[in-house]
């Protein structure tokens, strides 16, 4: 298989030249070797959530705690399933009705919270999973309102943060625009994947992407992986999957393309992603303008307060 | 888990129930698309510290130039504490307070943060100086200085606040990022003329009255104006905590402005009249500033229940994208 190529150990990381991951969410099995490869390598602390009642997506989204996450995402006749709480599938919720409770339909397919298929004839179904990450992008919110400039470009145009300048500040949390960074309780440092910046140093690819096991991470130069991408979209709308797109590959979008970019077979809000992301530098131009007009009125209202008496009134 | 934790994850679990059951979003099981900010209870009130100190600089050199002596002192002391103040509930709220001083590693024009971190560490060292040199009562000249290095960042510290606040993917913030340096302009200057007020000669105290008023009323406009512009995301205004805080805001500067108003119009220098001019001076003043506190903190947690929404980040975009005024190109191959 061509994606063999850039999955092998050796061939050495250049220093110049663009890395990035193309992920492509229509073989992800969901295994989550990724998430557990990312924290055996990068001594991640734990992140106990319990269970979340999400499908079998219990990390619940990124965090300083969690640089890889999968999410899975059930749909039945391509409709999206309708949240009940609890532990549904196992009828724990008592708003359900009775007998629905973990019931099977005429087809014996398990129907998920409740929800009868529409026709029950019918076998649609699809569970769509994908491994989201740091999407390292070109022109990075985080990078651009770090105000101690711990967040760098790496050699690679990869985008990390030096634990050891951070302060803690936690601007960055707030101006991703995929709610990728967060500020960790326990050193009050934030945190987020760092492509295996050590491990691209050693000529050796990221942990997620080589524990992988259907090459559905994949890891290579980005300009290799954007043409390949582009090829296997061809393929898969071909084979039917009308909603199929890729995701953050082009350079003209909000954040100018990220380094970690995906293919998906609907739309991005259903994996968690925004649909539109910009980065907020894009607009604060038109806030500095605001915040001097502004000022100007201030002063100005200052200025005409000592007009009348010095006294009351 | 503190007392606001469970709130918090109590209100936010209820968001994103209303936002899975929304069928005109699509959402990952209504959960949040964003971070929730990071910033704790210090950075509202640095909001109002911050404001109230710009506003109460310029408030004392206008007060120089015209000669009134004991209002210039006034707003000079105000000044003082509040640029003592800001830094250190900066500082408080980092995630490793004793790397503060790596804020002024950089100079970043594209980070309000970096540019604010300038602006404070000029504006509190020059305000803090004079209010110092104020105490002291010596050394005129040198505190004169200092009075100009803090009056030349004055409007910025009363203004760039709102463009830190802004200059995030937040969307109840981002998208008021035109109008909000209006509302905590006119909010600084509400709270400086109403602390000034409070505690000048009544014989000299006729502008900071006036620029309290007029501070008020200019907050509830820009307010008015900043939540036309929200449209639906305004929303987060009018429930839970940010929702209280607002109301409360709106009641105490109405209230607070039209007593203050009343003290500078009536008429009269008699006894009685002149203790209820005391009394309307005192507790608008009082209204007033707590007005100003309370609109930076309905502000601040209304980017959390922003945050919280999915629907706030996807419903925008996607109707951009759907209109074809969005920033990704058609993704069908």
């Amino acid at each position: 298989m061509a994606s063999d190529l850039l999955n092998l150990e050796g061939g050495p990381t250049r220093p110049g030249v663009r890395y990035g991951f193309f992920t492509d969410t229509s073989i992800c099995i969901g295994c989550k070797a990724c998430e557990v490869a990312c924290k055996e390598w990068n001594g991640v602390p734990d992140h106990a959530r319990g269970f979340t009642g999400n499908s079998l997506d219990n990390t619940g989204s990124l965090g300083a705690n969690a640089w890889r996450h999968v999410t899975y995402v059930p749909q039945s006749d391509g409709r999206d399933p309708v949240q009940v709480a609890g532990l549904s599938w196992f009828g724990d919720d008592p708003g359900l009705p009775e007998g629905v409770h973990g019931s099977v339909d005429a087809r014996g397919v398990p129907v998920f919270g409740g929800v009868e298929a529409a026709d029950p004839t019918r076998t649609g179904f699809r569970w769509l999973m994908s491994s989201d990450v740091c999407k390292h992008c070109t022109n990075a919110a985080c990078l651009e309102v770090c105000p101690t400039g711990a967040i760098f470009f790496t050699e690679f145009r990869t985008v990390v943060v030096q634990d050891d300048i951070c302060n803690g500040c936690g601007y960055c949390v707030t101006a991703c625009p995929y709610g990728v960074i967060e500020r960790r309780q326990s050193d009050g440092g934030a945190w987020k994947c760092t492509m295996c910046y050590d491990r691209m140093r050693g000529g050796k690819q990221p942990a997620c992407a080589q524990a992988c096991p259907t090459d559905s991470i994949q890891f290579g130069p980005l300009d290799e992986l954007r043409v390949r991408a582009a090829a296997r979209l061809d393929r898969v709308v071909e084979a039917g999957y009308s909603k199929a797109q890729l995701y953050g590959h082009d350079e003209s979008d909000g954040v100018g393309g990220n380094g970690a970019f995906f293919l998906l077979l609907d739309d991005p809000e259903v994996y968690r992603l925004p649909p539109d992301p910009v980065t907020p530098t894009r607009t604060v131009g038109a806030a500095w303008r605001a915040a001097t007009w502004a000022g100007v009125a201030l002063a100005a209202t200052v200025a005409s307060a000592f007009l009348g008496g010095r006294g009351r009134g | 888990m503190s007392s606001t934790d469970r709130v918090d994850a109590a209100e936010s679990v209820a968001v994103q129930r209303e936002a899975a059951a929304d069928p005109s979003v699509r959402t990952y099981y209504g959960r949040p698309v964003l971070k929730e900010p990071e910033w704790t209870w210090e950075v509202p009130w640095y909001l109002f510290a911050g404001g109230l100190a710009g506003a109460s600089s310029a408030l004392s050199a206008g007060a120089r130039l015209a000669g009134l002596a004991d209002l210039e002192r006034k707003a000079r002391l105000v000044a003082g504490a509040g640029a003592v103040a800001s830094p250190v509930l900066l500082v408080m709220d980092l995630g490793r307070p004793q790397r503060f001083h790596h804020m002024l590693r950089v100079f970043k024009p594209t980070s309000a943060m970096s540019m604010g971190s300038w602006i404070l560490a000029v504006y509190s060292s020059s305000a803090g100086a004079a209010a110092a040199l104020e105490l002291l009562g010596r050394w005129p000249r040198l505190r004169t200085l200092a009075d100009v290095g803090a009056a030349a960042f004055a409007m910025p510290m009363a203004t760039y606040t709102a463009v830190l606040v802004s200059d995030t993917s937040i969307p109840v913030w981002n998208e008021a990022r035109r109008e909000l340096p209006f509302v905590f302009g006119a909010s600084a200057a509400a709270s400086a003329g109403a602390a000034a007020t409070l505690l000048t000669r009544p014989d000299e105290s006729g502008p900071a009255r006036r620029l309290a008023v007029v501070g008020a009323v200019g907050e509830l406009a820009a307010g008015r104006a900043m939540h036309q512009r929200l449209g639906d995301l305004g929303g987060v205004y009018e429930t839970g905590e940010a929702g209280r805080f607002e109301r409360l805001a709106k009641t105490c500067t109405t209230v607070g402005g039209a007593l203050l108003a009343a003290s500078a119009v009536g008429g009269g220098t008699s006894g009685r009249r002149s203790r209820w001019r005391r009394a309307a001076d005192v507790v608008g003043s009082l209204l007033v500033l707590a007005g100003s506190v309370c609109q930076r903190w309905a502000v601040y947690r209304a980017g959390f229940q922003s945050a919280w929404d999915p629907r706030h980040t996807v419903a925008p975009q996607r109707t951009r994208l759907d209109e074809g005024t969005g920033h990704r190109t058609d993704p069908a191959a």
